[in-house]
Formats: structure tokens, sequence, C-alpha cells
């Protein structure tokens, strides 16, 4: 349609026309596989074909359990990190107490949810791609849809349940995490009390953070799963393709990871 | 059992547009087995693929079972499915399953029996391709005749009408190619099963044969019993039987003159 609209005013060839096209490929491509797992992962199941939940199990401990190393290791850094940046600058104001608020805030917010999910796009985003990219090349997601078997059912569904329950999962232990590492610097090499340190931290955090980094991880999850399958089910060709595949959905992904929570956020911003 | 009228299929977009298939008409009998052979980029493995419903033709009919499927949708393709198995020519078995999970998937996923009779069926299907005892490998632990007997064996675990066989030969060694062609003899005069197969082994097809259809650049040359291929006088038929590097079929691909495609490079 955008090929013959550009035709009919006589510019076609212009090489924008091609880009074009292939952008909104892709992204009908990606709405129309996100449309599929969610009818399959919500809908089929009430019209009598109910999921089978030892795949989702085995995915959970793949992309859950697994992961927690990782995750935990990042958020508590970061936490660490993030204690050692402001105390500089809070000292100045005459605030260091504060910086137990500040990482608080911060981690739940923000950085709790969008480190773990950076994390897990890199982890788990690229072993989605790389694992259905290779069973796309050697013929078995072929081999399932003529036995009848829904790829979308059978591969993608599993591993989305699983993500859309892991991913909130680790934030929430990422969130943990974080604080933790800003409240053992804070107590031991900043010299706050870490009563007034806690104090100060929970009169700063409240229910509603946690709340919007939950649901913003959940839209990451699904951003993360979609993503990586896609890039996998459009694999034409050898082991080449899977390759640069992979690398693409952990870029595409990490991008929309952060364009999603530029959304969320002013979202937030505005609306309350 | 399978008729196919009047298929057509080509692939690309318009200047570079490729007819694969022209004016294809088959009929595969019930019980018999039919071997459709022929040259690489003859178009073979493009009727297998539209036969079982991974492309669609631009036009013509595929009768399977009575019902015209070239233009069925998803609920309407799957219950046709269902009535026939396919053996892949890599096998493409599950990687992450064992032998036993791979031929189970088939029953448990489209059928209600408990797992211990599934686990029963298992062991009837790897005992008829001979490999009973191999349950719990992986296929990357297998042999390349193995896989395919395994493949073969899931292509039969919910007992079809029809099986597809794509190239069940290729890359075996001589008695794995006997092997694969007994079972897919056994199968098809025990069990009355429809066999298509898709193969360019020679030998092998003359041996299974109750009909062979050999084709050349998307049309066919030949068509008979494997006695009437044998006795056929087209020099394009000889040529392929006997394996003859000279006759009509020619060696090179390439579309322009040599001669003039290096005077144009020397140019340069």
């Amino acid at each position: 349609m955008v090929r013959s609209f550009f035709g009919f005013i006589g510019r076609r060839g212009f090489e924008f026309t091609a880009v074009f096209e292939n952008f909104f490929k892709e992204i009908s491509g990606l709405y129309n596989l996100t449309r599929a797992t969610l009818y399959c992962t919500f809908i089929e199941p009430f019209r009598g074909k109910p999921i089978k939940w030892r795949p989702v199990w085995t995915q959970m401990e793949e992309v859950g359990v697994k992961s927690t190393t990782i995750v935990f290791l990042v958020s508590f850094l970061i936490g660490v990190i993030l204690a050692f940046q402001s105390a500089h600058q809070l000292s100045r104001l005459g605030a260091l107490e504060f910086v137990g608020a500040l990482v608080g805030v911060a981690i739940l917010r923000e950085l709790g949810p969008l480190m773990t999910a950076l994390v897990m796009a890199g982890r788990v985003g690229a072993a989605f791609t790389a694992e259905l990219g290779t069973m796309k090349v050697s013929d078995e997601i072929l081999a399932l849809e003529i036995m009848a078997l829904n790829p979308v059912k059978f591969l993608i569904t599993p591993r989305f349940i699983a993500l859309l329950i892991m991913l909130p999962c680790l934030t929430i232990m990422a969130d943990l995490m974080g604080i933790l590492g800003g409240f053992l610097i804070g107590t031991t090499t900043l010299g706050i009390d870490p009563v007034t340190y806690v104090n100060n931290s929970l009169d700063a955090m409240v229910v509603k953070d946690v709340v919007t980094g939950l649901v913003k991880s959940a839209v990451f999850a699904v951003i993360i799963v979609m993503v990586g399958s896609y890039m996998a089910f459009i694999i034409e060709g050898g082991a080449e393709m899977v390759g640069q595949n992979t690398r693409s959905a952990v870029v595409v992904s990490m991008i929309l990871v952060i364009i999603a929570d530029l959304v969320f956020t002013s979202l937030f911003f505005f609306v309350t | 059992m399978i008729r196919v009228n009047n298929l057509r299929k080509s692939f690309g977009e318009d200047d570079k547009r490729i007819t694969v298939l022209e004016d294809f008409n088959a009929h595969m009998e019930k019980g018999q087995i039919t071997s459709i052979i022929g040259g690489s980029g003859s178009g073979k493995s493009t009727i297998l693929k539209l036969l079982i419903g991974a492309y669609r033709p631009d036009s013509g009919e595929i009768w399977i079972d009575g019902e015209e499927v070239s233009q069925l949708k998803d609920e309407a393709i799957s219950r046709v499915r269902k009535k026939f198995g396919t053996m892949f020519q890599t096998g493409a078995l599950f990687n992450s399953l064992t032998v036993e999970d791979n031929v189970a998937l088939p029953m448990r996923e489209h059928t209600n029996l408990n797992e211990g009779t599934i686990l029963i069926m298992v062991k009837m299907k790897l005992e008829m391709v001979g490999l009973r005892g191999a349950e719990h490998l992986k296929p990357a632990q297998l042999s390349g005749g193995m896989i395919k007997r395994i493949a073969l064996a899931r292509a039969i675990a919910l007992d079809p009408k029809i099986v597809f066989y794509d190239e069940p030969s290729a890359g075996l060694d001589p008695i794995s190619i006997g092997v694969i062609d007994k079972l897919i003899i056994d199968l098809s005069k025990k069990m009355g099963i429809t066999s298509v197969v898709v193969t360019h082994e020679i030998p092998s097809a003359m041996r299974i044969s109750d009909k062979i259809i050999m084709l050349f650049k998307g049309e066919i040359i030949a068509e008979g019993t494997p006695e009437e291929i044998r006795k056929s006088d087209d020099p394009r038929v000889i040529q392929f039987i006997e394996g003859s590097p000279d006759g009509p079929i020619p060696f090179s691909k390439s579309l322009t003159d040599y001669g003039d495609e290096l005077k144009e490079m020397s140019r340069v």
C-alpha cells in the first residue's frame, strides 16, 4: 500500500519507500505474533484447550531461577554505586542522611525494573532467539506446523507466561537487593545512623512506586519475549541469520524497553 | 487418495518471478507407493511442500482423502494434517526432547490417551523401526540413519492414512537405505498406508515404487510403473536413470554463455 502510494505520486524507486515498507512489515509482523500469543495464552485455555504447565515450569526455572544470581549482583552493585554517587552531592547540601531516600526511590521507581529488564533482554531474549531460530533453520518449526501443532502455543506461550511471572518477581528481588546495597554502604562507609537511614527511606518510598515498577516490568516481559520470538520466526536461511537476528533481538528489545520506560514514566509523571 | 489438478507455483515478485511448477497433475492411489523423482531444481520438493500445506499454490487443486485442501485455513488445515505423517529430509526431530518424547509428542497433543498407553505405543512404533531401546537418547546422539528411522516412527505415531517422505534415503549408507526402503514397503503393504516419496535415489525408487513420476524443470516427463520407466526411450529419462553427465539435461545451470561472460569481464 505504501509502495503504491509513492508510485502514484511518481517517486517510485526512492530507497526510503523500501525502508518504510520494511518497517511497517516488521511492526505488523510483531503485532500479529503478539496477538496470536495473547490469544493462545489467555483465550484458548477457556475454549477447551488447556495450557500444559510442565514446559511453563521448565521455562520459569530457566528464565527465573537461573537468572537470580546475575540480577542480584547487578542490582546490589547499583544500590552501592548509587549510594556512593549521591552521598557526595547530598553532603554538600548537608542532607547526607537522605541518601537512603534517594537510593530507595530511584531503585523502586526506575533502576530496579529497568536494569532487571535490560539484563534479562541480554540473557533470556538472546537465548530465545538463538534457540527458536535454530529450530526454525532445522525445519523443527515447520515440523510442528505439519504435525498440526501451533508453534506459537507450543513454543512461545510457555516462555511468555514464564517471563510474565518471573520478571516482576525478579524485579521485587532486585529492588530489595538494591536497597540493601545502599543500606550497607550508607550505614558503614558513609556512617549514617541505621535507624535514621531506614526512617528516611520509608518516609520517601510509597507503595505506588513498587506497583508502577511491577506494571512496567510486566510490559518489559512482553517486549522481551515477543521481540525475541519474532526475530527467531522470521529467520530464513542458515546459521548466519541466527547470529544476526539474535543480535538484533537484543538490540531491538533493549531499545523498546527504554522507550516503553519513557512512555510509562511520563504517563505516571503527568497523570499522577 | 490424493489427486492433484493443474497445480501451478512460482516464487519471487514481478520481473524476478520464477515458475517452479507449471500445470502439475498427479494421482496417488490408496495403499500404493508413489515416487516423485527428478534432479535438483526440478520442483519435486516444492510439490511435497504444496501437498503438506507448507506452501500455497498459485492455482490448482489438491484433493486429499476427498477434500480440497489447498485453500483451507487454520483449524481446517490442522484437521487435515492429523490424517498424514511427514518424514522430513533432515528428520526435524526436536533436539531438546528425547527420542521417546519426540515420538510421543503427537499422541500427547492430539489424543486423550493416558501416559502409560502412550509409552506402550511409543515402544511399539520404535520396535517397528527397529530402534527399541533408544528411548532415552537425544537426537544429537543418533546417527543419520537412526534419526530418519525415529522421524519415521514419529510420522506414523498417529497411525496416519498417508505418509510423505522427503528424501528418505539422502545421505545414508546402502544398508540404511535398504532398511528405510523395507520400512516404507512394510508400512504401505501391511498397514495400507498411502506413501508419497520424493527422492533422487533411482535404485531405491525403482525398488519400492508402485508408480514413478519423473519431473524435469517443473514438468512431468515420464509417469508409470518402474518397469515402464526403465523401458522409456525419452533421452532425458534414460540420462537420469543412468546418471550420465552427458545428455539433454545440461551439466551447467548458467543461463548466459561462458565465452561471452569472460569477454565481458576482460573488457572492464
